[in-house]
């Protein structure tokens, strides 16, 4: 961690997973996350990588998926709309047990919608990547710094577990620039005796598939892949606070939203509210336990998205009747403001005085 | 905050890389810095702009809705957020192109013919440096040498026979005495 670059996140995000030995990008473009693969074009060929613009995003993660199944360390990026068209082979590579990276750089939806910043894909990345019983490691970095960070971690955790992994983020990251720094060295990939790489003709060969005819055997595989699930959930939560320890009010927020909240919480504090930030980092596996621990020390949780509210399920189910939980959103491409957000924390102050 | 700017005007004035320009200072300096522009068709011809935040400690939000610093390059933009500025702020007004003035009291407000003093001295196209100038003559957000450097950084290789065209631009525009009104 040694040189700063002023990066755009889309950019800073693409570098990482280059450093990080990913070596197969398929990609179409789409507003906001054009950069990613724009990046991955000018640099792949020169580092002997492969860059493709397939046809289509149904194109694209089929490659990513075929790639995967030979081992290769491979990944996607899109937003929104394109998410939804590869979400039939995200279903298909979580159902092979293959590890790979899909960038959802979201805007507003539903359907075209627009381009500007928008969180309203957080049920689609957390409850419905595709069909089937299946879930994605989803990341949700807040700044350019953890766009790199968490990129590396997905392909490393995705890997250790052979489960796709998500870096769910939106146009106002993929957009900003801050100073970004990469780690020194980081750790190639293990060895992936599973992967389709020819057998020499020493061993029997390795199958990847999804389709199993016979329900009790693909039962049986579901329930093995949820053991594994379980592991995940036990070891890799993520997630981070900000001036919870006195704090009376808890704002929930993750991604570009928990970095306004923070300004937020900082001009609720200032107008003498108590107010603190509790972030998940990993959306799935979520911080259930975590939070439900913090929520016993609040009297009152706001959370806050740029969507009509998704994740606020997952907080309620956390919290479960500890305190009360209320929403507020905006959505559609609009960011909220600290402002808007701080009035929110001190109308529920005021509402319990 | 060292500096909280809001630089506006239409795409292709150099709204995007002023803010850039900027941003890379705090990197010279090792400060917190955030640069977020507004992106999409707005970058093809429309209305840009961005926002640049520096500071001693870390950004929490990179957004800015009350600019303390205000750059417009065109009249929609002046129309659009000079009222915005905080007040106790300032907003410096490209007075080759907008023929508006404020009549907020609350604010310092700066009209520099930037545009045009750019075109005089045969620096077509770099009124966006120009201002920069200026606003850092009047916002001492950095040293006018770091700002010389960090242009260095940001101007690409492929055209950096345009370093020289730029640094006399940054200097035409700090040694500019603005009519404050």
């Amino acid at each position: 961690m040694s040189q700063k670059y002023l990066m755009k996140g889309n950019e800073a995000l693409a570098e990482a997973a280059i450093r990080a030995h990913c070596r197969h990008f398929f990609g179409y473009p789409i507003t906001p996350q054009t950069e990613v693969a724009a990046y991955m074009a000018k640099r792949m060929p020169k580092i002997g990588g492969t860059y493709l613009q397939a046809e289509s995003e149904v194109a694209a993660i089929n490659m990513v998926l075929g790639a995967a199944s030979a081992g290769a360390r491979a990944m996607t990026s899109s937003s929104s709309p394109g998410i939804s068209l590869k979400t039939e082979g995200i279903s298909y590579i979580a159902a092979s047990d293959l590890p790979a990276l899909i960038i959802n750089v979201m805007r507003g939806g539903p359907g075209l919608g627009g381009i500007q910043p928008s969180q309203s894909d957080y049920w689609q990345a957390t409850r419905a990547p595709g069909h089937g019983d299946a879930q994605l490691l989803v990341y949700a970095p807040s700044s350019v710094q953890e766009m790199v960070d968490l990129v590396i971690r997905a392909f490393e955790t995705g890997e250790k577990y052979r489960c796709p992994a998500m870096l769910l983020a939106d146009g106002m990251l993929g957009q900003m620039m801050e100073p970004v720094s990469f780690p020194d060295e980081i750790a190639l990939p293990a060895s992936k005796p599973w992967a389709l790489t020819g057998t020499g003709e020493k061993r029997r060969p390795n199958i990847i598939n999804s389709l199993y005819l016979t329900p009790s055997q693909l039962e049986e595989i579901v329930r093995k892949r949820f053991e594994r699930y379980e592991l995940i959930k036990q070891n890799e939560v993520l997630w981070d606070s900000y001036r919870l320890e006195d704090a009376e009010y808890m704002v929930v927020a993750y991604g570009a939203t928990a970095r306004i909240c923070k300004a937020a919480v900082e001009i609720a504090r200032e107008m003498g509210v108590k107010a603190g930030l509790f972030r998940p980092v990993t959306l799935w596996p979520y911080p259930t336990s975590q939070l439900a621990e913090c929520a016993k020390k609040v009297s009152r949780i706001l959370c806050v998205e740029m969507s009509m509210g998704q994740m606020v399920d997952d907080v309620r189910l956390a919290v479960n009747g500890t305190c009360p939980v209320s929403f507020y959103g905006r959505t559609g491409g609009i960011v909220p403001t600290p402002e808007e957000i701080a009035q929110q924390i001190t109308a529920l102050a005021a509402a319990k005085a | 905050m060292i500096l909280n700017m809001l630089v506006a005007g239409f795409g292709g004035q150099g709204v995007l890389f002023m803010g850039k320009v900027a941003a890379k200072t705090a990197m010279l300096e090792e400060r917190f810095v955030s640069w977020l522009p507004s992106y999409g068709p707005e970058m093809r011809g429309g209305t840009a702009n961005c926002a640049v935040c520096i500071d001693d400690k870390e950004i929490s939000c990179p957004l800015i809705t009350r600019p303390e610093t205000l750059v417009v390059l065109n009249t929609p933009s002046f129309e659009r957020f000079t009222d915005a500025v905080k007040p106790g702020g300032r907003v410096f007004v490209d007075s080759s192109l907008v023929d508006k003035k404020t009549d907020r009291t609350d604010i310092d407000a700066f009209y520099i013919p930037s545009t045009g003093l750019a075109e005089e001295n045969g620096l077509k196209g770099l009124g966006n440096i120009v201002m920069l100038g200026q606003v850092l003559r009047q916002t001492a957000f950095t040293g006018l040498e770091t700002l010389v450097q960090s242009m260095k950084e940001c101007v690409p290789a492929s055209k950096a026979f345009l370093q020289e065209a730029n640094e006399r631009a940054l200097r035409l525009g700090f040694s500019y005495c603005a009519v404050q009104a």
